[in-house]
């Protein structure tokens, strides 16, 4: 055996007895497998811009289209003030999770936990204020969908003449016969059922029974010139009909709001291992990734709130 | 460098030193972190009196100019990409490219399908609410 490698052995021995117990075995050294653990996060990071991304596509695409309704529905239905005292606590939260960051850094260990906690809740609070909005359409039926009082399932033009008598009777939506192929046996030949007896139900929030309009309005086809021009002035005549904004503004804060609960989660965790006292000045990777994450957050919320809120 | 080197190599030890200091990981200035905590809340106000002047389609320009600026001071500073390797940025700024794509393509179209849309009840002047 030469006496190179019995060398090499040596110091391979040598490592596990010594060598930074956070360590892993295929990097050269703490600070590669930080910025390792760093690279990967912002790569990650870039995964969840580009799913925001689809949603900020179809945002822009609805307001390009109906510029009217979304500065109607912005300006009838959400509050500038809940929304930028939102916008400040997350600031807020985002200037305490880094503060907690450099904190650890620093090895300012009880500074740390005080971070985490102010930054904890601040996620609650922005939580709490957008519990207190979401409830408010709620009870203006303005969500998203069908929960939406102008989606045009709704729609009194749509739907048939009110029963003479108010009755309990389940939902049920008008549908086209079936085919004569399958009422000529009635009896479904797999299950027995009779198939006859199956009526579609549709538990539409806000409706009763559906029906196709009986006549079409009828409007003069306008040149091609100004065909969209057109069509864009006849849909913001109906500005009132908020149901588009809404689903955009459920969709985005929605899961903006599911990111702020991953990170509430996340932040309980770095605050359990910070009393536990796992982190330092020497290993701080996952108090880093997880501020990464909180400021990303942060982030999307500052691109939402002129969206959404600030409509002029 | 070999990996027999690895094991003199002391862990990273945090200084409050700055951007320019090359020993240890860098902690981002107190004194830093308020001047952009205070410049995103100005920013906050500013976005929010400039969405009551009126200014026509400019509006929305100056809305997204105030939320890029507050953006790229939370990414250079809160997120610490100032100091960081230009690798985590190229991930963000790829990310970001991608997304500037999507939607400027998507908008080009996006008036192409208006014209098919045939006008409905819907279309008619406000109910009483």
């Amino acid at each position: 055996m030469s006496s190179a490698s019995t060398t090499e052995t040596s110091v391979h021995h040598g490592g596990h007895e010594h060598h930074d117990p956070h360590l892993a075995h295929h990097f050269d050294t703490p600070e590669q497998q930080f910025n390792s653990a760093k690279l990967g996060m912002w790569v990650f990071l870039g995964t969840e811009v580009l799913m925001f991304g689809g949603l900020f596509c179809v945002y822009s695409i609805y307001r390009h289209n109906y510029p009217l309704v979304f500065k109607f529905a912005s300006e009838t239905y959400l509050s500038t003030f809940w929304g930028t005292l939102n916008t400040l606590i997350l600031i807020t939260s985002s200037l305490t999770m880094a503060w907690g960051v450099r904190a650890v850094q620093l090895n300012q260990k009880k500074l740390l936990v005080v971070c985490l906690s102010l930054t904890l809740l601040g996620a609650g609070g922005f939580l709490v204020i957008k519990g207190i909005e979401w409830h408010a359409k709620w009870n203006e039926h303005v969500w998203f969908g069908v929960w939406n009082k102008y989606n045009g399932l709704n729609d009194e033009s749509f739907r048939a003449p009110p029963p003479a008598q108010p009755t309990t009777e389940p939902v049920v939506a008008i549908m086209p016969p079936p085919p004569v192929s399958i009422r000529a046996t009635d009896m479904d030949a797999n299950t027995g059922i009779d198939i006859s007896q199956i009526k579609p139900r549709y538990d539409y929030a806000f409706s009763q029974t559906i029906q196709a309009p009986s006549v079409a309005p009828s409007v003069e086809k306008p040149s091609p010139e100004n065909a969209n021009e057109h069509y864009r002035q006849l849909s913001d005549a109906a500005q009132w009909r908020v149901n588009t904004f809404f689903s955009c503004y459920f969709l985005m804060t929605g899961l903006h709001g599911i990111h702020v609960v991953v990170g509430m989660g996340l932040i309980t965790w770095l605050l359990i291992r910070s009393l536990r006292n796992d982190f330092s000045s020497e290993y701080f990777t996952p108090v880093d990734l997880i501020g990464l994450y909180w400021h990303l957050v942060d982030l999307i919320w500052i691109f939402l709130f002129p969206l959404l809120y600030l409509i002029h | 460098m070999s990996l027999t080197h690895s094991n003199d190599i002391p862990a990273p030890v945090a200084k409050d030193v700055g951007p320019n200091d090359p020993h240890g990981v860098h902690a981002v200035p107190k004194r830093l972190l308020m001047a952009v905590y205070i410049a995103l809340v100005v920013c906050t106000f500013l976005t929010v009196g400039a969405s009551k002047v009126d200014m026509g389609d400019a509006n929305i320009w100056v809305a997204l100019l105030i939320a890029m600026v507050k953006g790229a001071l939370v990414i250079m500073f809160f997120m610490h990409l100032w100091w960081d390797s230009p690798f985590n940025a190229m991930a963000l700024i790829t990310a970001l490219f991608f997304v500037a794509l999507f939607i400027g393509l998507a908008l080009l179209d996006a008036h192409s399908y208006q014209y098919e849309i045939k006008p409905t009840p819907m279309a008619t002047p406000a109910p009483q609410l």
